[in-house]
């Protein structure tokens, strides 16, 4: 989505900044302090999110474990790495930080599990 | 029958928080967690998503992780815990009976955390008309079928109510491929955090329609849609802007409430408007020995909070386990919530522990440029600006010792707000 407004996140105050241009050169409008200016430059230029989901776990305690990238990919990625995520199966047992994908996508982020999950227990039935 | 210094209900954030902060201040640990689910974390386990931990450790964790690094510390001291137990009755003195699969089990405390969390409010705490079909949900719940059992839940959804955990679970549908029609809002504003409707409705192009309610559920086995409305001031519906919006699934984030059947069985008395027990500042409630914290308290918006009241609610547990005689003549004054504050936790000061203390609360509106003030015998003790209040975030004021040392006991203490 290209929009010329954003809404700050920083803090409750939530300012509208707005992207304008003028013979080249951007100017932005609306924020209330210079994070805010800061946060709205990069948002405007390459947003990127931490994206987070769950991935399958063959014999394990729980069927899935929580997944997320380890730092935020760009945004209009995270679908595609979605489906990948949705084809992967891990064998437990699965340490909290072990990395389930490498570099996805070649964003420079790994897929980490952020919790532990044990082998099944046979008892468990 | 089993003894321990500290039993703590619950093993979700309050709880794990509580039980280490007992288990340090005890010379004898004996401290028991008893949990209900199948592990520790608590609800936090389905809690996927990032946006955890900002505040107490100074980085963005999702739920599991933020759990992880207490329930490590749990194990790590060897603290007792009890999963799959469900505790049924709790006394005011202080006896438990809990029930598991090997049968029921007596427990004996010298201290009792509550730590139980909260509900979610459904469909009829709202009053929705129309069938009752399959695909209806409550939010939580749907996050829990969807984030650890794994199941796809429906296709098209709307969802009704706009708090975060609403607006979490638009974006969770949306990545699971679930179209996401509506969040459907009956007040003129949402109450979820600013960075949750930018990261979940606006990312994804989500409308979030705002004074507008379901007003029915259609579908006999299944829903196979709902009718929404616009409402006027009064939150009424606006006749003739009704309009159909075809879905399968519905689901419901109208809210939570403290899970207090357990207190209210204990005699201990519970605040209205909180929907949690009534507190001093360590945390007592109003039966003797019986501390509460986190959400079975007051529902929370940021977990970090959670932590930071439950540590200290753990260790005044641990405290009267060992010292109940320092509870023995407890006076207490009143904190008053006024104008424009909805409420205050703690309620009451405790007068044998005069320390400095957090003072939490929420206003009752939005409200921008304003002034906290916290005045005591007619008397201003504090005043604070706040250049925006909303109320889906939570306040909290540090009430320190200069400001205790100025303090009338035979008068209330009073919060109250006023427009600059």
């Amino acid at each position: 989505m290209q929009e010329n407004k954003v809404t700050c996140i920083l803090c409750p105050r939530g300012c509208t900044i707005e992207k304008k241009e003028q013979g080249g050169t951007f100017e932005f409008a609306g924020f209330g302090c210079k994070r805010g200016l800061e946060w709205a430059k990069v948002e405007f230029t390459n947003p990127k999110r931490i994206l987070t989901t769950t991935v399958h776990v063959k014999s394990g305690e729980i069927e899935f474990v929580p997944v997320r990238t380890n730092l935020p990919i760009p945004k209009e990625k995270i679908f595609e790495a979605i489906s990948i995520l949705k084809g992967i199966e891990v064998l437990a047992p699965v340490e909290i930080g072990s990395v389930i994908v490498k570099n996805i996508l070649d964003t420079g982020a790994d897929v980490i599990a952020t919790r532990k999950v044990g082998k099944k227990d046979s008892s468990d039935d | 029958m089993e003894k321990y210094k500290v039993v703590v209900i619950g093993g979700g954030p309050a709880g794990l928080a509580a039980a280490l902060e007992s288990f340090k201040n005890l010379d004898d640990k004996k401290v028991l967690i008893i949990e209900r689910d199948k592990f520790l974390g608590g609800i936090l386990n389905q809690c996927i998503h990032p946006g955890f931990g900002l505040h107490y450790f100074k980085e963005e964790l999702t739920g599991p992780e933020y759990a992880h690094r207490f329930i490590e510390q749990v194990m790590e001291n060897q603290i007792e815990y009890l999963t799959e137990t469900h505790v049924i009755e709790i006394t005011p003195q202080k006896e438990i009976v809990a029930v598991n699969k090997k049968g029921l089990k007596r427990i004996k405390a010298d201290s009792i955390v509550l730590a139980m969390g909260c509900r979610e409010r459904t469909r009829g705490a709202i009053i929705t008309l129309g069938t009752r079909p399959a695909g209806i949900f409550t939010a939580g719940q749907a996050q829990r079928f969807i984030n650890i059992e794994g199941y796809r839940i429906g296709k098209k959804a709307v969802i009704v109510g706009s708090g975060d955990i609403g607006l979490i679970m638009a974006r969770r549908l949306t990545l699971e491929g679930i179209e996401v029609k509506a969040v459907v809002e009956i007040m003129p504003y949402s109450t979820g955090l600013r960075r949750n409707i930018v990261q979940c409705l606006n990312d994804f192009g989500i409308p979030l329609l705002l004074s507008h309610k379901v007003t029915k559920i259609h579908g006999k086995y299944r829903v196979e849609g709902v009718t929404i409305a616009k409402v006027d001031s009064q939150l009424k519906e606006i006749p003739s802007t009704e309009r159909f919006i075809e879905c399968d699934t519905v689901l419901f984030s109208v809210g939570l409430i403290p899970e207090n059947e357990l207190s209210k069985k204990a005699g201990i008395v519970l605040d209205m408007r909180t929907g949690g027990p009534v507190v001093d500042n360590t945390f007592s409630t109003s039966q003797k020995g019986i501390f509460a914290c986190g959400n079975v308290l007051h529902v929370h918006d940021l977990v970090d909070n959670v932590t930071l009241e439950a540590q200290t609610a753990g260790r005044y547990a641990a405290m009267y386990s060992q010292h109940p005689e320092l509870f023995e003549n407890n006076i207490h004054i009143n904190i008053v919530a006024k104008e424009g504050i909805r409420y205050v936790v703690p309620q009451k000061l405790n007068k044998n522990f005069v320390q400095p203390f957090v003072l939490r609360f929420r206003v009752d509106n939005f409200y921008k440029d304003a002034i906290v003030t916290i005045s005591n015998a007619g008397k201003i003790l504090m005043k604070i600006k706040k250049s925006i209040l909303t109320p889906g975030e939570m306040e909290s004021i540090e009430i320190s010792q200069k400001i205790l040392s100025q303090l009338d006991f035979s008068n209330d203490i009073v919060v109250s707000l006023q427009n600059i």
